[in-house]
């Protein structure tokens, strides 16, 4: 009898998913061991404890947590999901811009500026009312409406004076004038294996903001852009938010690297946590494990 | 009225209510207590221990 498959569960808090998956994953004969990240110290020269699994399934809260630890596993040699690439693209609502772009997918219209002066004509340009967003962060926090000049100029010089360096990147988008809701489809191993739709009146329509969610059947064009936008960050696994555009149809808005599903296993029938635990299974049982001592030619590259 | 399993029982270190848990807990594992509503981060599983759950930072999200 071959030896089970040993997982690393990386966490901060463990959260009902994180529970779910890894009952899932013991469920299905899997080694799980649960691994506070924030309790960590890591040899960038020797994967140490590390070398004795087959996989890492990151699900820290912190994106600055899950990037360290992943880069530093992954860059000898050990597979985690997701690889960095796809965390660090989907953290940047940027640099997703920019991958969506590559990719010839639909997103919203969006401008980019570094100066005060720069981020007023950015959102003249894009025509109001106008959004403007941290590139990183989540959860729908810090992201602004400007309905007239007024409000953008305000917006603009609050982030200017009381923001970090980072919030002086001005990522301003059009408004997708949507109805009410917006679409999320859950991708797992290259395959949209789940949809929901979350409804709120107030313009932003993250859960965390109240929103309401219920399934939503994927379609055959929701699943064709979904999986293209997985493809185009290198995501194993990634939660999609698209925009109905009443003008330019499906719109991809954002990616998500760690995906919260404890609300849409009911809602969409699908047993979310299980179909990541088998795809993680998968990619393990490919994977195999690394050796310990690294040397340069065991850098699996993880550029960004 | 049914009867809930408790597999296991501990103190909110902020109201001093009883926290029950119908699985048995897991190392950082979060929950609520139901009396005051603090969010509560488990510590230690044994003994159980439970502390109040860190703020929510900038950089958390999915």
């Amino acid at each position: 009898m071959s030896n089970p498959l040993r997982i690393a569960l990386l966490h901060s808090r463990v959260r009902v998913e994180e529970r779910l998956l890894y009952e899932a994953l013991q469920e299905r004969g899997a080694e799980v061991e649960l691994i506070d990240a924030r309790e960590l110290v890591l040899d960038p020269a020797n994967l140490g404890r590390f070398a004795d699994f087959d996989i890492a399934l990151d699900r820290s809260l912190s994106l600055t947590s899950s990037l360290t630890v992943v880069r530093i596993l992954e860059s000898m040699g050990l597979r985690t999901i997701n690889p960095s690439r796809a965390i660090d693209i989907c953290s940047d609502k940027l640099r997703t811009t920019l991958a969506l772009n590559r990719a010839g997918l639909p997103t919203p219209a969006t401008r980019v500026a570094v100066g005060e002066e720069a981020a007023l004509e950015a959102v003249e340009q894009i025509g109001y009312p106008a959004v403007i967003k941290p590139t990183v962060g989540s959860w729908g926090r810090l992201v602004a409406r400007a309905n007239d000049r007024d409000a953008a100029e305000a917006i603009i010089e609050h982030r200017a004076t009381l923001g970090s360096a980072a919030q002086h990147v001005y990522y301003v988008q059009e408004h997708v004038n949507k109805p009410d809701r917006d679409i999320r489809v859950f991708v797992v191993g290259g395959e949209a294996i789940a949809g929901i739709v979350r409804t709120s009146k107030h313009w932003v329509t993250n859960t965390a903001r109240g929103a309401t969610a219920a399934g939503l059947e994927v379609t055959p064009e929701l699943a064709r852009l979904s999986n293209g936008a997985a493809e185009a960050v290198g995501a194993d696994i990634c939660a999609i938010d698209l925009l109905e555009c009443p003008k330019r149809g499906l719109l991809i808005n954002e990616l998500n690297h760690s995906l919260e599903f404890r609300n849409s296993i009911d809602t969409t029938g699908v047993n979310i946590p299980g179909l990541i635990a088998d795809h993680a299974m998968a990619v393990a049982q490919g994977a195999g494990r690394p050796s310990v001592e690294i040397g340069s030619a065991q850098r699996t590259g993880a550029t960004v | 009225m049914s009867a809930q399993t408790i597999a296991a029982s501990a103190t909110c270190p902020e109201c001093e209510g009883e926290i029950t848990f119908a699985r048995s807990p897991l190392a950082s594992e979060i929950c609520t207590c139901s009396d005051c509503g603090a969010e509560l981060e488990v510590t230690s599983t044994n003994p159980l221990t439970l502390e109040l759950a860190p703020e929510v930072e900038e950089d958390w999200g999915e």
